[in-house]
This record gives C-alpha cells, sequence and structure tokens, in this order.
C-alpha cells in the first residue's frame, strides 16, 4: 500500500490520480510524518490510529459508566435498557462458553468491551470517506506542513497493529487464565502430552501442535478483523474515485455520479451487518478462546 | 500491512479498558440485573400467595355462610317448636280450668240439688206430719210422737 505514496507526495498543481488517491488514503499519520516504508519498524506509532481507537474506546467506556453509574433495579429507562441489552447479551455468551464463575467476573466485561470499541471503531467506516482527512488536511495545511503530507485514517480496525494488539491481548489473557486454572505445571503438562497423547516421543510434536494452534489462534483472530475492514475501507475507496472521475456536465460522468451514490449506498448498508457481525465475532472468538484456556484436551 | 509499536501500545490500552469496565461498568449493571430479577421473582411469589390466601378466604366465606345458614335453620327450628310447646301448653291450661270450672259447676249443682232435695225432704216431712197431723190430731201430740216424727223423717231422708 506503500506504493503509490511517492506519487502523491510529488502531485502538488493537479488532482491525484486515483492510485494516488488510494494511496494517500491508506497511509498512516505516524509520528515519522512519512509512511512507513519497513515490514516491522517499533520505533514507529500510527498516532491517527491511537487517537481514533482511544478516542472511541473512552466514548464508548463513558457511555456505559454513565448507564452503570445510574443503574437502578427498579424499572429501568430506555438507556438503561439498551444498555441492559448489551450486557445481558455478553453475560449470556459467556455463561455459555466460560464455565467458571469468578472468571466471568472479569471475562465478560472483558467481552462487552471488546463488542462495544470494536463495534465503535468498525462505525467510522459510516462517516463520510474524505470528512475527517479532508479536515485534518486543513489544519495540517495552516500549521504550515505540506497537505500531500496530511495523512489520516480514521478506522482503527483497519489498521493491522491495533486488531493484533487486540487479539495478542487476548493471547494473553489465555495464557494467564491457562496457568491460573491448570497451574504452570498442569499446563505445560498438557503442551507436551495433548493432542496426540502422553507419550515421551510424541512431546515434541504435541508441543510444536501447540504452539502452531496459539499462533493459528492469534493471528486468524486479529487478522480476520483486520481483513475485513480493510476490504470495507478500501471498497469505499473505490467507490468514491467514480464520484471522483467527474469531469463536467456530461453523460460519463454523471452515469459515474450516479454509479457512485447506488453502490455506496449499497454498501454501507451492507456495511452495517459487516461492522456489527465483525465485531461480535472478534467477540465471541474472545470468549471461545478464553473458555479453551479453562478446559483441558 | 506494516507492525509498529502501535501494536504494544493497543495491547496496553485494551487491557486498560477491560480493568476499567471490569472494575465501574460491569458490577453495577450486573448488580441492578441481579436486583431487579430478585424483585421480580419476590413480586411473583407474593402474587401466587395473595391468590392463594384469595382462595383459602373464599372457601372460608363460604364455609361461614353455610354455618350462618345452619344455625338460623337450627334458630328457626327452634322458635317453631318453642312456639309449639306453648300453643300446646295454654291448650293444656285452658283444657284444665274448663275441667275445673266444669267440676266446680257440678259439685255446685249437686249441692244444691242436694239442698234442695232436703228442702223438699223437710218439706214432705212437715207436708206428711202436717197430713197426719190432720189425720190424727186428736190421738197424736205433736210433743208426745216428737221421737218418732224425727225417726221418720231420718227415715225420708
Amino acid at each position: 500500500m506503500a506504493s503509490g505514496t511517492e506519487l502523491a507526495t510529488e502531485v502538488a498543481h493537479h488532482g491525484p490520480t486515483p492510485g494516488e488517491y488510494i494511496a494517500h488514503h491508506l497511509t498512516f499519520l505516524n509520528n515519522s510524518g512519512e509512511p512507513q516504508k519497513d515490514l516491522i519498524n517499533w520505533g514507529l506509532v500510527n498516532i491517527d490510529t491511537l487517537f481514533y481507537s482511544i478516542l472511541l474506546g473512552a466514548l464508548g467506556l463513558f457511555v456505559l459508566w454513565r448507564a452503570a453509574s445510574r443503574a437502578t433495579s427498579g424499572v429501568p429507562g430506555r438507556f438503561q435498557a439498551a444498555v441492559e441489552i448489551l450486557v445481558e447479551m455478553v453475560a449470556d455468551q459467556a455463561k455459555g462458553l466460560i464455565h467458571s464463575e469468578e472468571s466471568r467476573r472479569t471475562v465478560a466485561p472483558l467481552a462487552l468491551i471488546v463488542f462495544v470499541w470494536i463495534f465503535l471503531m468498525n462505525a467510522m467506516d459510516f462517516l463520510p470517506l474524505d470528512l475527517l482527512p479532508r479536515i485534518w488536511e486543513g489544519i495540517y495545511a495552516s500549521a504550515g506542513h505540506d497537505p500531500h503530507h496530511a495523512y489520516m485514517r480514521v478506522v482503527p480496525t483497519a489498521d493491522i497493529n491495533a486488531t493484533m494488539g487486540m487479539s495478542i491481548a487476548v493471547l494473553l489473557v489465555c495464557l494467564f487464565y491457562n496457568v491460573k486454572i491448570k497451574g504452570l505445571g498442569g499446563w505445560a503438562h498438557e503442551l507436551i502430552s495433548a493432542p496426540f497423547g502422553d507419550k515421551l516421543i510424541l512431546a515434541p510434536f504435541n508441543f510444536a501442535m501447540n504452539i502452531i494452534e496459539f499462533l493459528a489462534k492469534t493471528v486468524s483472530h486479529g487478522m480476520r478483523l483486520f481483513g475485513n475492514m480493510f476490504a470495507g475501507e478500501l471498497i469505499f475507496m473505490l467507490i468514491a474515485l467514480m464520484g471522483a472521475a467527474w469531469t463536467g456536465a456530461n453523460t460519463p460522468s454523471f452515469l459515474l455520479a450516479f454509479g457512485h451514490i447506488v453502490a455506496g449506498f449499497a454498501w454501507a448498508v451492507f456495511h452495517i451487518l459487516v461492522v456489527a457481525l465483525q465485531a461480535f465475532i472478534f467477540m465471541m472468538l474472545t470468549l471461545v478462546y478464553i473458555g479453551q484456556a479453562h478446559e483441558g484436551h | 500491512m506494516n507492525l509498529n509499536a502501535t501494536l504494544i501500545i493497543q495491547i496496553v490500552v485494551f487491557l486498560t479498558f477491560v480493568w476499567f469496565t471490569k472494575s465501574f461498568v460491569w458490577p453495577p449493571i450486573v448488580k441492578a440485573l441481579d436486583e431487579r430479577a430478585k424483585k421480580i421473582a419476590d413480586g411473583l411469589a407474593a402474587a401466587d400467595k395473595a391468590k392463594a390466601d384469595l382462595a383459602n378466604a373464599e372457601k372460608k366465606s363460604v364455609e361461614e355462610l353455610r354455618a350462618a345458614r345452619e344455625s338460623a335453620a337450627e334458630l328457626r327450628s327452634g322458635a317453631e317448636k318453642q312456639a309449639a310447646k306453648l300453643v300446646e301448653d295454654a291448650r293444656a291450661e285452658a283444657n284444665r280450668i274448663v275441667a275445673a270450672a266444669r267440676e266446680a259447676a257440678t259439685n255446685e249443682a249437686a249441692a244444691a240439688a242436694q239442698k234442695a232435695k232436703d228442702a223438699l225432704r223437710d218439706q214432705v216431712a212437715q207436708l206428711a206430719v202436717a197430713g197426719a197431723e190432720r189425720i190424727l190430731r186428736r190421738e197424736i201430740n205433736a210433743q208426745v210422737h216428737a221421737d218418732l216424727l224425727a225417726n221418720l223423717k231420718q227415715e225420708l231422708s
């Protein structure tokens, strides 16, 4: 995705080409101010991802906290009832997947905030694609910087750092419960005795299998959400290109603009499902994985 | 697809959010839900109890009503019996009075008859004496034959 960005920096006088437009929209705002070139660079931080994810997480927490601080056991208001529906939904799923009452006291809230947070982050896709980046461009330019370097991505879950960060956090929670429930020795024994059998000769294979399982779970957990949201964002960009191809009052421009409206509407409607579904799937898998950490093979 | 330190920060942010939710969001809501569930359960139990109480009260009232009706009937029959007894007593009393009156009348009549008989006997004796006197005026001295006449009178009675 970094391929078009070099071009984008050079284009100053005329509008960006479609490749430049998409490349610009797919570049994160990091602390270096330049697009990240290396696959992995621990010196960089995506400021936009952190800003929006923390902002949305804090917003979700604030709304939930408001509901919690005014919660009454009497007749609930509509707001409280709405939050209660959410809490009940998460509590029911947690009850079905995690059989330890004590663990549920931590894991159910974890699942709740996972769902709310990811839902909000995914829902950033519903904002007009260029709204926040364009505002940022204005601010950046007025501060005396080159507006072509005003990178901004508003959907944190379309950043693999965010989704993998969450899935790795879930992995850490799983490891914690593995040790807590089975004991360090019990878990170590399970690592070398399952799934093939408790034999010394099978131990390396068992161990390799378990490591692969943890890796696969974590990577697929994070990549699933990232892939869905990244693809959704990319399709919004492609749809936006149709309207961007406006060249004046001629037939192709009208047809493309019409296509933009129809496709944008259809994809946005479909995306409502994707946003809620991906948040739900991430939450359910979180519960499933933590539930598995409670059970022996 | 570029990884950087955002990932590490995101892990910390995530765990912080989890801590906040676990500490300040989840417990009050779940507490409210549990309390409401308990309230509803209690309310339902109270409703069931009230229903049972109502059924009991209805049964009791029916019973009371029946008992009241029974005692009323008993009272009525007692009163009737008493009334009948009163009438009976009155009738017996009347009979007794009538009988007494009849007896008194009979006695009186008998006494009167006796009296009349005695008077008649006296008169007959006097008449007989008078007759005899007339017949035997000369031969019979009333003083001499007074005993005889008294015996005669005795015999006539």
